[in-house]
């Protein structure tokens, strides 16, 4: 009990400490325009003491950005996968759909968000002020599925025989193949898609938000560095990891449940 | 004709001839075993039976017609069980009754599969996993699930080979009492020469691959009900069983080959559990293989 506390408290907040002093000890010597520790903390508590309050546009408690970008980073990813998981299972269940697609998806999977989002707002210009909106969930969708895209098909191709040879004995409809023997065999490998595709949407959010001006965590480190207010892109950078992390964390759960079922 | 009809069937995987000229003829409410060597082809024939894999050459009939592809007359029981994990013991068994019995109302669906369970015995675990069970409750449900489908034809590959011989024996006599009440044609796969007498009518002996194929028939002339105690004791018995044996050893002598192969292993030695981890015994590199890379097997019958 004793080590497990060691390993899991002690540990982590000696590793949070060494950092804040190689922080302290940059403001100090070579990065003079970086905020100290404690300015940090002194300018970004009312943000953090009341993470709800709005008192403009751009002036909101953190929370309530995270708020904003989550939700639209839920829409861009449900989008992802909606898209990323028919495709995938199509790509796992027919050779000749992966020879046409495969080269294609290679090509497009490791373009950056930065690359795509221009293009989104071209696409979605005629919408008028759902523009952004439209652009960015684009640019949320197309990057992160390609995980979900790419563990479904091995999850998928990896269904083992005999399953599907259940299925044939058994004479199962295409329907029932599909969500009796399919789907729950390839389960384990699509969560993991699911769960990296999220890290992803999360990470896309922040420079679709940054380019488009929405308010939203991104939207706000942007806004602030215009403004030098240099502490509160520390803040940010903090809230993105951590929301980041969470996200993770939640994911890996779910993961877990379905791996062993 | 024979029931089930088997015509100079042959099968090769790529180069590899596994089976060749296998001539079987089954009658109905007959109980067959194949008794072979692992390895020799025992799963591929019975697959094809099933209709899971077609033969390179030569004919498969069952009741007159061709066999071309799987069908609910013939139920399977896989030799790994093939239970989808995902799936209790109710709904694995309930997925093949209403695959077969599409019109039925969801009641008379769950009264069918709960007499199947309860035919097996496993009315206490019918909620449960098949990662819960034992091999030989696993074997059960798969039995069950054969069953369950009313299969003219009841094809099991090696059901009880993963199982101890305590369980074997009871699953042998369940296997037995099942067959005695609804006499349905079975053709039963097994490494156990005396497993195929207690339970069958006629043994086929497969010789040893490759071009494996099935030897003369051996009549089990031994009246049923039989007694696992007593038929150790019969003269008949151990007649059978010496024939058998000598034939399968003799149709293995005749092949004697030595095979040198390329070993691609993983590099790292697995680590043996069964060792206590003392400080001492902690090594901090694991074992590299990377030194061996060729070893020459003989292969002896
Ligand atoms: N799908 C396959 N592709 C290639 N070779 C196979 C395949 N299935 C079985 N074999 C080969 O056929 C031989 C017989 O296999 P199998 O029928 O499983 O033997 P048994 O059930 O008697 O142990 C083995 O040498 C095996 O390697
Ligand atoms: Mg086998």
């Amino acid at each position: 009990m004793k080590s497990f506390k060691f390993d899991w408290l002690v540990l982590p907040l000696i590793g949070v400490a060494v950092v804040l002093l190689l922080w302290q000890a940059s403001c100090a010597t070579w990065a003079k325009d970086l905020p100290t520790p404690a300015k940090t903390w002194e300018i970004s508590k009312p943000y953090i003491m009341e993470p709800f309050a709005k008192r403009g546009e751009m002036d909101q408690g953190i929370l309530r950005f995270t708020w904003y970008s989550l939700i639209l980073v839920a829409k861009g990813y449900f989008l992802a996968l909606v898209i990323g998981t028919p495709i995938g299972f199509f790509l796992g269940l027919s050779k000749t759909f992966t020879k046409a697609f495969d080269p294609i998806i290679q090509v497009l999977r490791p373009v950056s968000p930065l690359a795509w989002l221009p293009l989104g707002l071209v696409l979605f210009m005629g919408a008028g002020k759902n523009a952004s909106e439209l652009g960015a969930l684009f640019t949320i969708a197309i990057c992160s599925m390609w995980p979900t895209v790419l563990n479904t098909a091995v999850g998928v191709r990896a269904i083992p025989q005999d399953y599907l040879n259940v299925a044939k004995v058994l004479k199962l409809s295409r329907t029932k193949t599909l969500f009796k023997v399919l789907i729950p065999a390839s389960l384990p490998y699509m969560f993991t898609g699911f769960r990296l595709s999220l890290g992803i949407a999360w990470l896309v959010i922040v420079a679709a938000e940054m380019l488009t001006g929405r308010p939203g965590v991104g939207g706000f480190l942007w806004q602030e560095y215009n403004a030098l207010i240099y502490e509160h892109i520390i803040l940010c950078i903090v809230t993105i990891g951590v929301v980041g992390f969470i996200l993770d964390r939640l994911m890996s759960l779910v993961e877990k449940k379905f791996k062993t079922a | 004709m024979a029931y089930l009809e088997l015509n100079n069937v042959s099968k090769s995987f790529g180069g590899a001839s596994v089976l060749k000229d296998v001539n079987l003829a089954v009658e109905q409410g007959e109980f067959v075993a194949i008794v072979g060597f692992s390895g020799a082809g025992k799963t591929t024939l019975i697959s094809m039976i099933a209709g899971l894999l077609k033969p390179t050459s030569g004919s498969l009939k069952l009741n007159g017609r061709e066999i071309t592809e799987p069908g609910p007359d013939r139920g399977i029981v896989f030799q790994n069980y093939s239970l989808l994990p995902w799936l209790t013991v109710f709904e694995n068994i309930l997925l093949a009754a209403e695959a077969v019995n599409p019109n039925w109302s969801p009641d008379k669906l769950k009264e069918h599969v709960e007499k199947y369970i309860a035919m097996v015995n496993l009315t206490p675990a019918r909620n449960k996993k098949p990662s819960e069970l034992s091999g030989g409750m696993r074997q059960r449900v798969s039995v069950a699930r054969a069953l369950a489908m009313n299969p003219q034809i009841l094809l099991l590959d090696e059901p009880l080979s993963a199982l101890d011989a305590l369980t074997r024996a009871t699953l042998q006599d369940e296997i037995s009492r099942i067959w005695s009440e609804d006499k349905k044609t079975v053709v039963l796969i097994t490494n156990d020469p005396d497993e195929g007498i207690y339970l069958a009518d006629r043994i086929i002996p497969l010789t040893a691959g490759p071009n494996a194929t099935l030897g003369p028939s051996f009549k089990v002339g031994i009246p049923r009900p039989r007694d696992r105690k007593s038929i150790n004791h019969n003269e008949h018995f151990k007649q059978l069983r010496r024939d058998i044996v000598e034939f399968m050893l003799g149709s293995k002598s005749e092949r004697h080959t030595a095979i040198t192969k390329k070993m691609i292993l993983p590099d790292i030695e697995p680590e043996d559990l069964n060792i206590p981890r003392t400080m001492t015994a902690w090594r901090k590199t694991p074992i590299r293989k990377r030194e061996q890379k060729e070893e020459s097997v003989e292969v002896k019958p």
